[in-house]
């Protein structure tokens, strides 16, 4: 591995910390199915972490383990160098995982501003009544999250829509709305399943866009899942490939595209 | 010419000419209406939370009375029935939770509606193999309720309040205003409002779809108990109180399953329009007894027009 074991900046001048979530000789089965075979790897702090594998590699099953909406038979999931029980999701959601959803998953009916609003659910500690009553301590509360939340709808440039219902949106406006709230909640680690599926090329490079600011600006750590090959090598900082539940490579985007296995499954393999 | 005169003339003459038994009708149809209103509210609550449309809600009121009362006949103090009940209602939160919601999740609406029928038929069974099928008596004084009544002399005329459908009045406005407190501004109120969108998205922002269905039916447990109280005081406890809640199904129509603002003024529109179709057309020119079916033939003419009901959401299928 040329990934050097200690923190480091990279070339365009970001910090890499230590390793944020490790796992270990991870085995998931459905029945009879092994979606994943003791696959190992880690995500480390600050970088951008990419998944990537043909149609039914595991990608997003993998994706789903470290979001505790599944659990591996077998294996060990580590958080920040701790061993994490088996969680549900929103025990996962509150310890820092945010993360987006391949056939996006918001809340249809309400503005985009509650749905980022959401986000921050987590946030909110003033005890009940005084949130009931919006006093003290629950409205220093409110009024700071409003204002991370307009931040984010900033940055994300959503400010038109803020009032408009989810439900009416386009595409590609509602995957930037999921990852608005995905970030509202202020994650330390952010889990997306193909941000870019679906998406025109302009649309896509938007989105490329956003993932590296989000990276560059808050820092957070980025594990992606995606199929646009190009966009991933320009994205990531590593590469996790997977196929048919195993891991046939993992490196810089460099190493990852002259690996043979990789080659092979992408592109199929001559029987001769 | 008489029926028209029946109809478009004569009941309008006598409300301008009895103005305080106008006001007497307005009253006993607001108390009414507070009440299946109040049970509206919990129908709304748990469908906007879990798009259930919850058939034992009219059942819950039954036994969360009859709980109650039967509680006190063995002997246990008023107001420790109360909490007692109360208890007992989170513990049928949880249940239902655990036994009926958790293994029917991503179910079908039409199999989580048939199962609050399952939920209705053994709290039936429930309540009488352990308080007995016989009708009750409210204990309204035992817990502090003013039974008098205060009279009013509007216009010259008599209007006579009943302490006990004040209170009722007054508890009611409490606890509807506590709610929309509770939905539209706490983490809760949001984790609930957006839970009944989409269960996935809200496990992923940190919302535990437990802890929320059992809170959703627990809140609609107490809305239960108030209802029964209120509506025990004045006319007993038996499960013939069931067929009463059943008055909030055309309330929902009126007001959309999804608004709470709907539920209140559905549930006061039915309560006081009844009441002066019976007083002032359905005696006079049907005999009476018009109660019973006004509000469904209501709701079906709005329905007719407004399928969404006057303040639901507006449903758009894209095709």
């Amino acid at each position: 591995m040329s990934v050097p074991a200690d923190p480091y900046v990279t070339e365009d001048g970001r910090q890499i910390g230590g390793v944020l979530m490790e796992m270990k000789n991870i085995t998931l089965r459905f029945g009879g199915v092994v979606a994943i075979k003791d696959i190992s790897f880690d995500i480390r702090e600050g970088e951008i972490r990419a998944i990537i594998g043909p149609n039914g590699a595991g990608k997003s099953s993998m994706l789903n383990v470290i979001s505790g909406f599944y659990h591996p038979q077998e294996g060990e999931v580590r958080y920040k160098g701790a061993l994490r029980p088996a969680m549900k999701p929103y025990e996962v959601a509150r310890m820092g995982v945010g993360r987006t959803f391949q056939n996006i998953a918001l809340f249809e009916g309400m503005t985009v501003l509650d749905n980022v609003m959401t986000g921050r659910l987590t946030k909110m500690k003033a005890p009940i009544w005084r949130q009931a009553i919006w006093r003290g301590v629950a409205e220093q509360e409110e009024i700071h999250n409003r204002e991370q939340i307009e931040k984010i709808i900033d940055f994300l440039e959503i400010q038109a829509i803020r009032k408009t219902p989810v439900g009416r949106l386009p595409y590609g406006l509602k995957k930037r709305v999921e990852l608005a709230r995905a970030l509202a909640a202020e994650p330390s680690l952010l889990l997306l399943d193909e941000p870019m599926a679906g998406m025109n090329v302009e649309e896509k490079e938007d989105m490329s866009r956003f993932i590296l600011d989000v990276n560059d600006e808050f820092g957070t750590t980025i594990a992606l899942i995606e199929h646009d090959m190009g966009v991933v090598m320009d994205l990531s900082d590593r590469v996790v490939v997977m196929d048919y539940g195993k891991k046939i490579g993992d490196g810089t985007p460099e190493e990852v595209r002259n690996n043979q296995e990789v080659i092979d499954a992408y592109l199929g393999v001559a029987h001769g | 010419m008489e029926i028209l005169n029946k109809i478009f003339i004569a009941p309008f003459a006598d409300m301008v000419a009895a103005p305080d038994f106008l006001m007497q009708v307005l009253w006993e149809g607001l108390v009414s209406g507070v009440l299946y209103a109040l049970i509206a509210l919990g129908f709304v609550l748990i469908y906007r939370s879990s798009r259930i449309f919850n058939f034992a809600q009219g059942i819950m009121v039954v036994f969360a009375a009859l709980t109650l009362v039967g509680l006190h006949e063995m002997g246990v103090p008023a107001w420790i029935s109360v909490a007692l009940t109360l208890a007992v209602m989170f513990g049928l939160a949880v249940t239902i939770e655990r036994v009926v919601l958790r293994p029917l999740v991503g179910q079908p609406d039409l199999i989580l509606f048939m199962a609050t029928i399952g939920i209705t038929l053994f709290l039936i069974g429930l309540g009488e193999i352990v308080f007995g099928g016989a009708n009750k008596v409210m204990i309204t004084s035992e817990l502090g309720i003013p039974t008098g009544d205060l009279v009013l002399e509007p216009f010259g005329g008599l209007l006579i309040l009943q302490h006990i459908d004040i209170t009722a009045v007054i508890v009611a406005a409490l606890l509807v205003i506590a709610l929309l407190l509770f939905l539209n501004r706490t983490r809760m109120g949001r984790a609930i409002r957006a839970l009944g969108d989409d269960h996935q998205a809200a496990l992923s922002v940190g919302i535990s779809l437990q802890t929320v269905w059992v809170l959703v039916w627990f809140i609609a447990g107490i809305i239960a108990l108030v209802t029964g109280i209120a509506w025990g005081s004045r006319a007993g406890v038996s499960f013939a109180l069931e067929v009463i809640a059943y008055k909030a199904l055309p309330v929902l129509m009126l007001g959309g399953l999804e608004s709470i603002t709907g539920a209140i003024i559905g549930g006061l529109m039915i309560g006081m329009l009844e009441k002066m179709f019976e007083i002032y057309w359905g005696g006079p020119l049907l005999g009476g007894n018009t109660e019973s079916w006004f509000a469904y033939v209501l709701a079906l003419v709005v329905l007719l027009f407004r399928p969404q009901g006057l303040f639901g959401e507006k449903i758009i299928e894209r095709v």
